[in-house]
């Protein structure tokens, strides 16, 4: 069968079993829509919360952004699993113990304040529309590629499935797609990283592949990373594997760029939420330690992906006549993702770290999702990369829809506008809030802003800056009081997002020279994280302490047990 | 359970979590970004060592430290009958 004949096959079979399994579980109950009746076992919610989690960025973009970084490529790989340490010890089981539905939910209740809840709510909905926008302009991107329909086809045909599995199955019906859709992706991420790594070092594991030897060509015999920094080294890039050398990013903005993804990563309410599913605090530790553990078999694959995809890009391309380049460079150029200008006019292909000699454009993109035909791998598994990426972006967008929606309909509307709503009409509010939040989604996936890609930096930015240190607080100081809690998210939001708007859309100029202590818009996060924790605790000193009913609350939440 | 019960369960939690995060602060930042470059003096079969604790080794001791932390708490939560 024809790449194209694949990829419609198995894109449409995902697509059908998505279906079927929503159908089966939708939600008929306001705890079945927004907590999935919190019947989850650990194992499931772990597997969903993996699928929740990575998103089209971890499938398509992380492994070819690693591959131009090297080393600094550590900013991804630590800071979007090292959160969960974070969200395993100090949030996960005491919001499960808390119960109830919602983040926005917690922060209200704790700190006994309708200001708080709203200024929470409008950060879970900022941070997760700004998302959820990029995970839609993603499905549009794959089905454009590998199903040669148009972006905007793409992205409707994405929002009519995801419609029908959030709107009509609610987190109950989410949840078991979610655990399909994990199975989905990392089986198209591992087998084209598998097959890649016995073809180049002989080892099946691609974790240790990348760490061995080269098996064929003049290189045979020597460690894969050795020679690629030699190679990096001669074509006047800065070596793959060290650290601070030429134009990579400094130690203190890694750092900082770690610490904010780390942070963000905790404070993500579509991740939040996911521990609410579970039976009980236990519950919520254990599925912690499943949900990094199923995101770390992709995690640990990604940087052995991205060496491979280096190697292999450079030994096809660079000193290549033009004219008898490889025939996916061919096909992969129509696409703009990857272009060369014959500079000196010689019609060999040139790859130099210097930009006046360079005459090769690649963009990180192409790393994943050419990979299978760089390395001559059978037409069924392109097919499967393929179906992988929108197993990817549209688990994620489930997750953000649902966390949209009970915002709108149970923080907004049930807690703030009409107290004694009853289940059913909050039910009807809920879905309504799900499918103005798809098609807004979807609308901006046809029609993306220019600045889509720079909003990113703020999704984690505010989630550390805003709802971390509050939550952190709340759970572990009896003293932090309202006052505190508000001064500490305004103060962290404010210098976060000021700071990502000037130098995003209005410095002449953004580098370590003008930065803040070196640290850049998408570590900033990492100081507004800093700066609410200040305030709140400095401002909590001088109000007056919480009620004794808060005090009742925090002391139960910190015991486990049956909610 | 009594006050002083609930606040001796505290107090063993508080213990486990600042013992995990130490080692979580260390095998992140410290191995993998402060002294990365003196450990890349060493290797590990083709890896240099800082390298493969920022891109390999932080997120196993991650997984690791997470299982260390659900079965100690379950230790202390049947030590104290609140599981």
């Amino acid at each position: 069968m024809s790449i194209l004949g694949w990829t419609y096959t198995l894109v449409g079979l995902t697509f059908g079993l998505y279906a079927f399994i929503a159908y089966m579980s939708r939600a008929k109950t306001t705890s079945g829509f927004y907590v999935a009746g919190r019947g989850v076992p650990a194992i499931a919610n772990g597997m969903a919360t993996g699928a929740d989690w990575m998103s089209a960025a971890s499938f398509i973009s992380m492994a070819g952004l690693i591959s131009f970084m090297g080393y600094t490529g550590t900013i991804y790989l630590m800071g979007w699993t090292g959160g969960y340490v974070l969200l395993a010890l100090l949030l996960a089981p005491y919001l499960r113990k808390f119960g109830k539905f919602t983040v926005p939910e917690f922060v209200g209740d704790r700190y006994e304040s309708q200001v708080a809840r709203i200024v929470a709510v409008v950060c879970a909905i900022f941070v997760s529309f700004t998302y959820v926008a990029g995970q839609m302009r993603g499905v549009g991107v794959v089905f454009a590629r590998f199903l040669e329909v148009r972006v905007e086809t793409g992205v409707i045909i994405g929002v009519v499935i995801v419609f029908f599995y959030a709107v009509v199955g609610g987190m109950r019906g989410i949840t078991y797609t979610q655990v399909a859709q994990y199975v989905v992706l990392i089986f198209a991420f591992m087998i084209p990283a598998i097959a890649i790594s016995m073809d180049l070092t002989g080892h099946m594991i691609p974790q240790v592949g990348f760490g061995a030897e080269i098996v064929e060509g003049p290189n045979a015999g020597r460690f894969l990373l050795e020679t690629l920094d030699e190679v990096q080294r001669d074509l006047g890039f800065p070596e793959y594997t060290a650290a601070w050398v030429g134009g990579k990013k400094s130690m203190v903005d890694v750092f900082a760029i770690t610490l904010a993804l780390m942070v963000g990563t905790a404070g993500l309410p579509h991740v939040l939420v996911r521990f609410y599913t579970v039976k009980n605090a236990r519950a919520a530790r254990w599925s912690a330690l499943w949900a990094l553990g199923f995101i770390a078999i992709l995690y640990t694959t990604a940087p052995a992906v991205a060496t491979f995809a280096r190697v292999n890009m450079i030994q096809a391309l660079e000193g290549t006549a033009y004219d008898e380049a490889p025939a996916w460079f061919t096909s992969w150029e129509k696409t703009g993702l990857i272009g060369f200008e014959d500079k000196n006019g010689d019609g060999i292909i040139a790859y130099r770290g210097d930009p006046a000699l360079n005459e090769l454009k690649v963009e990180p993109d192409i790393m994943v999702l050419a990979n299978p035909e760089i390395a001559n791998l059978p037409n069924w598994v392109i097919g499967l990369v393929a179906a992988g990426g929108l197993a990817a972006a549209l688990s994620t967008a489930a997750g953000l829809l649902l966390v949209i929606s009970s915002s709108v309909s149970h923080d907004l509307m049930k807690s703030v506008i009409w107290k004694d709503m009853d289940d059913a009409s909050e039910l009807r509010i809920a879905r309504i809030a799900a499918a103005f939040a798809v098609i807004a989604a979807g609308v901006v996936g046809i029609y993306p802003p220019a600045y889509v890609a720079q909003v990113v930096a703020f999704a984690f930015g505010l989630a550390a800056a805003s709802f971390f240190p509050v939550l952190v607080l709340g759970i572990f100081s009896l003293r932090t009081t309202k006052e505190g809690a508000i001064a500490g998210m305004l103060t962290g939001i404010v210098i976060t997002a000021s700071y990502i708007v000037y130098f995003k859309f209005f410095a002449a100029e953004s580098s370590a020279d003008v930065w803040l202590f070196g640290i850049s818009p998408e570590g900033i996060g990492s100081v507004g994280m800093v700066l609410n924790f200040l305030v709140a605790i400095g401002v909590s000193s001088f109000t007056p302490p919480p009620s004794t009913e808060v005090r009742a609350l925090v002391e139960r939440i910190r015991l486990p047990g049956e909610a | 359970m009594t006050s002083e019960r609930a606040a001796s369960y505290w107090r063993a939690n508080l213990r486990v979590m600042a013992i995990l995060l130490t080692v979580w602060f260390f095998a992140s930042f410290g191995l993998g970004i402060f002294w990365v470059e003196w450990l890349n003096q060493f290797s590990l079969g083709g890896f240099p060592l800082g390298f493969w604790f920022s891109q390999q080794g932080s997120i196993y001791i991650f997984v690791v430290l997470i299982f260390v932390y659900a079965r100690w708490m379950d230790r202390i939560d049947a030590q104290f009958g609140v599981g």
